[in-house]
Order: C-alpha cells, then structure tokens, then sequence
C-alpha cells in the first residue's frame, strides 16, 4: 500500500523533491535501524529542515490519515524506528544544529538529530559535558535518545537521559507546540517531559531538546578486578554498591567475552579469568583516592584474584576498548547474535547468570555476558548461525526465556534498549491487561488516530493472548489473565 | 501497624466513581495547605502502610504509600543511606505517598536533581478501582511508558499511590557549611559563580544577608573546599538546614502569602514581596507579600515560574496556568486513569 499521491505531492510542494525520497534505491538505506532481523523498506521518506516543516509534515500526515515514524541515525536496537506500511518515514537527522550551549546555567539546547558525542564535544570548552553515554554515542542522535531513553556505562551515578533532559519542544499530531520540562529544570503541571521521555516516537515528535551538562570531574580511576568465579564476581558487586561507593561504571564480563573481547581488542584482560569486573570512580581528587582504596579492599576481600588500576588515562582507555568493542568481538564468534537487554535487582546477579547459563545448555546456543552489573542491566548475547534451519527461531525462544527470568527475578524485559517490535511478546510476561490497556489510552490522549509509529513498544491483547498460547507450559497458560479473542 | 488496605481503598475508589462522587486523597494531612482546596469525602491512605523492600546493596526501598516518611529515614539512616533529594515533612505524620504526590524537595534540589529522579516505580489506584503497577525496583526500566514518574508532584489528580520504590544514595562521608555575608545581588553573582565550579555544593541559600553554603564530601575534601571558599564554619547547620526544608525558620512565620518562584539561578533579584529567601543557589526563591501581586507574571518574564504556596485567599489560583494544548493534554489524561473525574478534583487546576 503505498500513500495518498496528494499527501506525496503536498510532501513535495512544501519540502522540495530532493528531500521526499520515493524510489526503491532511495528508500533501501532506511529499511531498518540496528536491529537489522527486521525490515521492511518505506515507500515515502522525508527530510524536513526545520521544525516548522516537521510540523507541517505532522499535519499532512494527519489530513491524510497516514502513519509517520520518526526516526534519528537508526541505530536503535529494538526496532523502533521500523518503517510501517503505507506510512512516511520522518528522518530527523537534517535538524543537526547546536543552537546554544550556556556553560553559566550548565545547559545545552540543541535539535534533535544532533549526535549525542557532539553536545559533550561542544560543552568541552567550558569543561562540561552531557553524561548519558550509549555505546552508540558517535552516531546515535539526542533525539533518538530522548525516544528511548537511552543509558550507557555511567547510568548508575550519572543516569539516564530522562536525568539529564531539562525541557523539550514536541510536535504533537494533533498540530500543536508544547512545551514540556523547562530550562530551569522545574515547571508547572504534571511532570509529562518523563512521559514522553522513553515513549519510542509514539506520542510526539520531539523537535529541541534542552539538557543539563556537567563538569568533567576532576579525577578518574578505573580498577580493573578478576574473579575465578562468576557467583564471587556477581556477589562482589553489590557489596560494592552496599558499602556506600557509587562507582561511576560498574561493568561485568563472563569467561566467553573476556577471551573474545581480548582476541578483539588486546587490552589486557587476563584470560584465565572468569569474570571481569571494571570499576570506575570519578570525582574530586580527595574522594576519589579513598573510594578507589576502599574498592580495592573490598574486592580483593571479596575473592578477586587479582587487581589492577589503569596508570594513566591512556591504560584506562584501553581497558575501556576492550569493554565497549564486546558486542562487535562477540559477533565475530557466531554468524549472527541476539543482544537482550533485560534488568534484575543486584542481588539476583548470580542465580541469573546462572540461569541463563543453564536455558543457554538447554537451547543448545552458546550465550556470552557482558553488562551493566551496577544497574543490573543485563546483556546476554545469544549466538546463532540464521543459516542453519530453526536456529532464529530457536534463539528467539531462548531470548524470551531469558526475559521472563528477569521479570521473574523482579525485573524488566528492557533496561535501556527499548521495546520497539523486538519484545512486544515479553511486554506480556511483564505488564497485565489493565496496564497495557492504560497504555494504549494514554497513547489515544495524545494520539487519538494512532497515526504516530503505531504498532510499537505496547502489544495489543490480541497479540499477548497468541503469545500466551504460543508458550503454554505443562498444560499451564501463562497469561491466564488476559482476555483472549 | 503495617497493613496492606488496598482491597478497602479500591473499593472506596470504585464506589464513589459509580456515585460521581469526588475524594480527597489524605496521607498525614501534612500538606492539605498545598494547592487548591479539594471538596470530597476523605480517602484516608496512611493505615495502609509498611516498608516492603529495602536491600541496603540494591539502593532501593519500596513501600507502602502510607507509610510515615520518616520511618523510611530511620530505615535508610540505619544502613547510611538516604533520600538524596531530601523532601520536607512539614509535620510529624508525612508519608511517603504525600511527598511523591506533592513532588517537594529540600535545600539539596539544585545538586540532587528532582523527586521524580529518583522514582523507580509505582502501584497505583486509578479513579474506577483499577489497580496498575508502572516501572519496578530496578535502575534501569524502558518497558511500557513511564507512568510513575509522572505520577511524582500529581497531586492526587491521576491516581491514589498504594506503593512506590525509589531510588537511595549513600549519605556523604562529611558535610560542611561555610557561611558570609553578601548582599542579595552579590550573593547571587557568588551562588552562580560556585555553581560553574565542579565543586559539591549540595545546597546554597541566601536570608538576612548571609550567603549558606552547604559542602558534601570528605574530610581532606572539604578542608581544600574551606581554605578555597572562605567564610565561616556554621557550626550545628543541620538546624539551619532543617529549618528551611521544614520551613520553620523565622521567615516562614505570619500569615502574608509565601510565594515559591523557580526561576534561571543567574536571573537578578526579583522586584517581588517585603521579604525574600533563597534556595537551590539561586533557582527558587520565596517571597513574602500580598496574594494578589503579579508574581506569576514576573516570574514568567524572568524565566521561570510561580506557585502560591501558602496562605492563598479562598478561590485563587495556586499554580502557573499551563498552555491550552498543555491543559488539554492534562485534561484527557486524568480521563485516562480517573474517568469519572473523582480523585482530588481541583487540588491542580480548577478544570482538571
């Protein structure tokens, strides 16, 4: 189904053709974002200038009863930004200005399809920076980052996006400016920029973006722990968090990332490790050093068979390189992967990580951990070869197992990734009719049409009674509480 | 006694929506001054209380709505943790579901960020007796959209808090007042000033025509924060603290209307009431005067905003008015989780 030709024409009275693409060729590129399981090609794509033209575009969209999605650098990894039938793909990333960076109110207000790593580069002169930071951050764009509320390696001490975010100027598709959150960081009425911050492109179209900036610390230490066991590893890390050090990241790899992250990177991670744990610490100089002297008692005291602080920054960032190449090092171990991104309470670290080794035995596919352990944010990486028959779908069912352990050890099925089309079927393990139904009504209050990336991040009740029939264990239906049709 | 009256309060709530009849939404009936006036048949939440969670290591405590806040201090204190954005009681009875609802914090906002920074999830009673749970005990949470942070500073419109988790820090090692005398514009400039710095000044106030600087860290840290800064060590400035987030010190006294302005911490002293007040170095100020004075339109061309916060004269409006496409917005989402229009109708704005 293609749209309207009336709808293409006014897209092209109002944009100019060059930034309404139509052809097959034009259109490929936009197919899918990171999560590249799923695709589908747009029939329309459109690259507004202005956020008055990405007004207009809303309005068009609305007169002609048609679906738009939004989307930044496509690098998100659910699907969010999928293009949908008959629908027009709305490319943000040609509103990539810096409209002003006040290093006296620590706040920088910038278009959305700036790169996240370009507002910390333009606060760097006046020794600030924008905190959130996605593996993606090079290419990944703040409004992307807003749809998602995107987090990153300092979440825990630093936080999310919707932390860091002070005010927002959305398009809704109804046709009107609101303005949400303000510069000072407080405003009147109920607190909707939280809302909307995380909402996947399903409620409006964010446009400006205000956020907070922060002054480089002062002093950065990164102590790098290993462990002969992944249960002393796992328990280590909440009794960092319990004696009162909130480490700015706290990361954890298993044994098979360990050796594929040093075959990738060599950063000199120790290979007979079974876990690895990477502890930063930054701020004044003072606390710091004593922080870091405490962690290294306490690690040590908690097992770690050996301890090793980074000298300088340029040691610090090679340990880094190894964590943050993971994803990349693991996907040279198996033709394709499965990036989960489900979190738990710290205190179920253990028991998890071993109950994903024991469904990852049973699948039959390799799975290798490397996470967020100070969030709890967990990223099992399920290996698979597509080529061979059944083993997506086989992976696919070990990444809902893996999900529902996590919404069963008190968790949820997505940390900072988002649901997108990709855990539409786990948001049934996690949330009950009552709640998904409040969710599609509060999407109706902003978008009564449903015309704003319909279909995405909340599952019809349908769509979780089939799932609930898919998954029927022993006899026993898991989602007895939804009504079926 | 901790109890568990969610099946009592769903039932109240599912009555009075067949009735259309509104409830107004009581904790410790601390903050009943806060807003506008709510005619209704009292829904009484603080016998519904108890901490369910709290794992020192998980920096996390969820607990039931009614539960007196400062019960979940003494919890947190035992274990050197706290609530880093510090919310004020303002009585002995406040609960925890009072200060999520009212979205108040204390002297540390400016450093600590804002109530709803730290909500992690919430179980939530809609208007029709519904009950929904958002979010979870978890940092990190992007499943569903985020409700529970929006219902933080909702004033009881959207629905009745049961339970709620949020977010704890570690207490700092050591804090450290300085104090000096300036002048309101002075002090200003000097609040702005630290505030550029990577300093960790956790709160920063002005009244009499003294500059309060509260410092977090170590002991070494904040000796080189003393020899930088100057001034004079306030020896005992918890009471001080207190006083402010309490609003008990002297200022507060008297019947004169109090507004709360938050406005940019660099915006010149305000043309606004007799008395003035600082906090958040610079970002909200309280003024002293006559209810019917322009503040909401002075703070707006400052930049900021205003609240009536105390002593408003009967039928005033207490809140900045929002935008019409805003209120709208407001409007269809209470018909979302209160159809019928029965949870503290009024306590916002008068149509919502």
């Amino acid at each position: 189904m293609t749209p309207d030709p009336d709808l293409i024409r006014e897209l092209r009275a109002l944009l100019g053709d060059e930034s309404v693409l139509l052809s097959a060729e034009a259109c490929a590129p936009f197919e899918c974002d990171a999560l590249t399981a799923h695709r589908r090609r747009p029939e329309v794509v459109v690259l507004p200038r202005s956020a008055e033209h990405v007004m207009e575009v809303l309005r068009a969209c609305r007169r002609h009863r048609t679906p738009v999605v939004a989307r930044g650098a496509g690098t998100g990894l659910s699907g969010g930004a999928l293009p949908v039938e008959g629908g027009v793909l709305l490319v943000l990333s040609r509103l990539d200005r810096i409209l002003e960076v006040d290093p006296a109110r620590r706040l920088a207000r910038v278009q959305p399809g700036v790169t996240n790593l370009e507002i910390s580069n333009a606060a760097a002169p006046h020794g600030l920076y924008y905190a959130p930071d996605p593996s993606s951050q090079v290419a990944c764009t703040i409004g992307g980052n807003v749809a998602e509320n995107s987090g990153g390696v300092h979440c825990l001490k630093h936080g999310l996006t919707v932390h860091n975010l002070l005010e927002l100027r959305v398009a809704t598709i109804e046709g009107e400016w609101i303005t949400l959150g303000a510069s000072t960081g407080e405003a009147p009425g109920l607190p909707l920029i939280a809302l909307l911050t995380g909402s996947e492109g399903m409620l409006g179209v964010v446009v400006e973006v205000t956020v907070r900036l922060k002054p480089v610390p002062e002093r950065v230490e990164l102590l790098m722990a290993a462990f002969d066991d992944v249960r002393r590893c796992a328990d280590a890390v909440g009794k960092v968090i319990a004696s009162g050090i909130v480490p700015a990241g706290l990361e954890m790899m298993d044994a098979p990332a360990i050796r594929a992250a040093e075959a990738f990177a060599r950063c000199g991670y120790p290979l007979d490790a079974e876990a690895l744990l990477l502890c930063e610490l930054d701020g004044l100089a003072h606390d710091v050093e004593s922080e870091l002297r405490a962690a290294e008692a306490l690690l040590r005291a908690c097992g770690a068979v050996s301890l090793r602080v980074a000298t300088d920054a340029a040691e610090r960032q090679r340990m880094w390189s190894g964590r943050k190449s993971a994803f990349p090092a693991i996907g040279r171990l198996a033709p394709d992967y499965f990036c989960m991104d489900g979190t738990i309470p710290r205190r179920n670290l253990a028991d998890v990580l071993e109950g994903i080794a024991a469904l990852s035995r049973a699948a039959g596919l390799p799975v290798a951990n490397v996470f967020h352990a100070g969030d709890g944010n967990l990223h099992p990486l399920i290996l698979f070869d597509a080529g061979r028959p059944g083993e997506v779908e086989r992976a696919e069912q070990l990444g809902a197992e893996i999900l529902e352990l996590c919404v069963a050890a008190g968790g949820t099925v997505t940390g900072e990734h988002g649901v997108g089309v990709e855990k539409l079927g786990p948001m049934c393990s996690q949330f009950g009719a009552d709640e998904l139904e409040a969710f599609h009504a509060l999407k109706r209050a902003f978008d009564p049409e449903n015309l704003l990336n319909p279909g995405k991040a909340i599952p019809t009740l349908a769509r979780c009674a089939d799932y609930g029939a898919m998954r029927v264990h022993g006899g026993k239906l898991p989602f007895a509480h939804l009504p079926r049709f | 006694m901790d109890r568990d009256c969610t099946t009592e309060l769903a039932a109240q709530a599912r009555d009075a929506s067949a009735r259309g009849a509104p409830l107004r939404i009581v904790g410790g009936d601390t903050k009943d001054f806060l807003g506008r006036p709510v005619e209704g048949a009292p829904l009484v939440v603080a016998s519904h209380r108890g901490v369910l969670r709290h794992d020192p290591a998980e920096l996390v405590i969820t607990a039931r709505a009614g539960t007196p806040l400062a019960e979940i201090e003494a919890c947190l204190a035992a274990h050197g943790q706290r609530l880093a954005f510090e919310p004020p009681h303002f009585g002995p009875g406040a609960t925890l579901g009072g200060i999520v609802a009212c979205g108040l914090a204390g002297p540390a906002r400016a450093w600590s960020g804002p109530l709803r920074d730290y909500v992690l999830g919430a179980r939530v009673l809609a208007g029709d007796g519904r009950v929904l749970r958002f979010g979870g005990e978890v940092m990190k949470n992007v499943a569903g959209y985020d409700v529970s942070r929006l219902l933080a500073g909702s004033f009881g419109v959207l629905g009745v808090l049961l339970d709620v988790s949020l977010k704890v820090l570690p207490a700092p090692p050591g804090v450290r007042t300085l104090a000096l005398d300036l002048d309101e514009a002075r002090a200003l400039e000097h609040l702005a000033e630290l505030g550029r710095g990577a300093l960790p000044l956790s709160a920063g106030s002005w009244v009499d025509g003294r500059v309060y600087l509260r410092f977090d860290g170590s002991e070494a840290t904040l000796d080189a924060i003393e020899r930088r800064v100057g001034g004079e060590v306030v020896a005992g400035s918890n009471a001080f603290w207190t006083s402010l987030r309490e609003q008990t010190h002297p200022f507060f006294s008297g019947e004169q209307a109090l507004w709360r302005c938050t406005v940019p911490p660099q915006a010149p002293p305000l043309p606004l009431g007799e008395a003035t007040l600082i906090e958040w170095n610079g970002l909200q100020r309280w003024y002293r005067g006559e209810p019917d004075a322009p503040v909401f339109e002075t703070a707006a061309a400052a930049g900021g905003h205003a609240t009536l916060f105390r002593h408003a004269p009967a039928g005033a409006e207490v809140f900045a008015p929002l935008a019409a496409p805003l209120m709208r917005l407001h409007r269809e989402l209470k018909r979302v989780f209160d159809p019928a229009g029965v949870l503290n109708p009024g306590r916002m704005y008068a149509e919502l």
